[in-house]
């Protein structure tokens, strides 16, 4: 789950600004978990923009709003009233945003932030991250991940920084370093602490050209 | 070649303090302040961008210690730049006849005056070690020879306050083992405790470094304490900084700090002032420590 907060009312209204027909797109999955989202929600948005004068042409809550296809057959039904709007306000996440900007041929505005959960959460909730840096650490750091524990992803034990087990960025964050020590120490293998990890190879944050063009990329892509 | 390093080798006492750039282009006032302790200070260490603080280079400022005559000790920070311009940066300091340098992680950007700005650290302080190693070696990080090769003296830091120590130990070796030549510590005011740290690294045959800030005031030490990792001033040293007027502290705080080097100099091959702009009051410290 992606986790949202809405926008300051403010600064969408400074974005829509010319803009007075607006036609509101709903995710109803993430909003919805992070209780930002969802029918009542809308209905709460919509009231405000007509409490500013605009005129809210429709609305759709769409379950998934990162499902294109849930998009487009959702979207579909409100064809006359996307066509009457100078804009879409999107309820959801920025990928939300972007599928519904890829759909219909209107200005597609975000309602919400999506917040940084410092690397990518697995389907299930937890505390867990994964950065997809291509190259996974794993086996040495006993299975909790540095790149995304330490605030400067540090490969090769703490900082200086580092106090009583705390991050100096945040007393209240463990550090990752810390952790992998702790870790280390009760499964006896506090050897791979002593392991030299090499620097980071960048060039694999920018997906290949194998993967980009397969199936695993882009389900809905007809090609593979 | 290095002063410091012909120093170490001779095995004589080596001393430095720190030379903070200033933030603006008013360098004069710390290059003479610097000058002043000439004789008695063998180098100085410039801090790079100290606190995440945006300032003055520390290259540039160590360029400008050396054309007066000075040893510097460059620190280079892994925050805010990528391996390219760390190593091109390590190469420009060669070129100027920059010979000690300091590795260290750097401070998080959020602890500085631009808390904004993207945190870098495409390297840490280890691999950082290992490339300035392999530039001294003929090589960049990829392997790829260099036209001339740079020579360097390559400290790094290490807390003997910090816990667990195991893990802080593990660090320190594996910094020796990219490169490290050198060490210079956190602040220590706690005798035992860095006579067991010294009995702990002894081993490693690499010159340490004593680290001490010069305390000022009974607040700054407490403040130290809860908040500087790896810095414990004991209730003691706290309650005799107290036991003096506010006009004799600074006496106090020579007389401390001039004692504690004077105990912990024989267990160590040189020591390091932070005097946080009581500069002035070095000379006194380094009597009081019959250095």
């Amino acid at each position: 789950m992606l986790i949202v907060e809405p926008k300051p009312f403010e600064e969408v209204l400074g974005f829509l600004n010319g803009d007075g027909r607006i036609f509101i797109a709903a995710c109803g999955g993430c909003p919805v978990g992070a209780e930002v989202g969802g029918e009542a929600k809308v209905l709460e948005t919509k009231e405000r923009l007509e409490g500013e004068r605009k005129v809210v042409t429709g609305y759709a809550v769409i379950e998934f709003l990162c499902n294109k296809a849930l998009v487009g057959l959702n979207l579909a039904r409100h064809i006359d009233e996307l066509d009457s709007s100078d804009c879409i306000l999107v309820m959801s996440c920025g990928v939300g945003v972007q599928a519904v900007a890829n759909t219909v041929d209107k200005v597609a505005y975000p309602a919400f932030n999506t917040l940084s959960l410092r690397g990518t959460p697995g389907l299930w909730q937890s505390t867990e991250r994964c950065n997809q840096c291509g190259d996974c650490l794993l086996y040495i750091t006993g299975g909790l991940c540095p790149i995304t524990l330490c605030a400067k992803s540090l490969l090769n034990g703490p900082c200086g920084g580092t106090n009583n087990g705390k991050c100096e960025v945040d007393p209240e964050l463990d550090c990752g370093w810390y952790l992998i020590y702790q870790r280390l120490k009760r499964i006896n293998r506090l050897d791979l602490l002593r392991r030299y990890i090499p620097p980071k190879d960048f060039q694999k944050y920018m997906p290949s050209k194998e993967l980009r063009n397969s199936r695993l990329w882009a389900l809905e892509r007809k090609a593979i | 070649m290095s002063r410091i390093s012909e120093k170490f080798e001779r095995g004589e006492f080596v001393i430095t303090s720190e030379v903070g750039p200033p933030k603006g282009t008013n360098i004069e006032p710390v290059l003479e302040e610097a000058e002043k302790l000439k004789e008695r200070v063998d180098a100085f260490n410039v801090t790079d961008q100290q606190s995440s603080v945006m300032r003055l280079s520390s290259f540039v400022t160590c360029y400008l210690l050396k054309q007066r005559g000075l040893e510097p000790i460059l620190q280079v920070t892994c925050r805010d730049r990528n391996r390219i311009a760390l190593q091109s940066d390590l190469l420009s300091a060669a070129v100027l006849g920059i010979e000690n340098v300091l590795c260290l992680t750097g401070d998080h950007v959020t602890l500085g005056d631009h808390p904004q700005a993207k945190p870098v650290f495409d390297l840490d302080s280890v691999q950082l070690l290992k490339a300035a190693k392999g530039l001294m070696e003929g090589h960049d990080m990829m392997g790829n020879e260099l036209d001339g090769k740079p020579t360097f003296f390559l400290g790094a830091v290490v807390s003997p306050g910090y816990e667990p120590i195991e893990l802080q130990l593990i660090k320190m070796e594996k910094k020796i083992e990219a490169g490290a030549q050198f060490f210079q510590t956190q602040a220590v005011y706690d005798v035992r405790l860095f006579e067991r740290f010294m009995e702990k690294v002894q081993r490693f045959g690499v010159p340490i470094m004593l680290g001490m800030v010069l305390l000022k005031s009974p607040a700054m030490a407490r403040y130290m304490n809860e908040n500087v990792a790896g810095v414990f001033v004991p209730d003691e040293l706290i309650a005799e900084l107290a036991s003096v007027s506010r006009e004799d502290r600074p006496k106090k705080s020579v007389e401390i700090a001039g004692r504690l080097i004077r105990q912990m100099k024989h267990m160590c091959q040189g020591v390091h002032i932070m005097s946080l702009g009581w500069d002035r009051y070095i000379p006194a410290v380094l009597d009081e420590a019959e250095l």
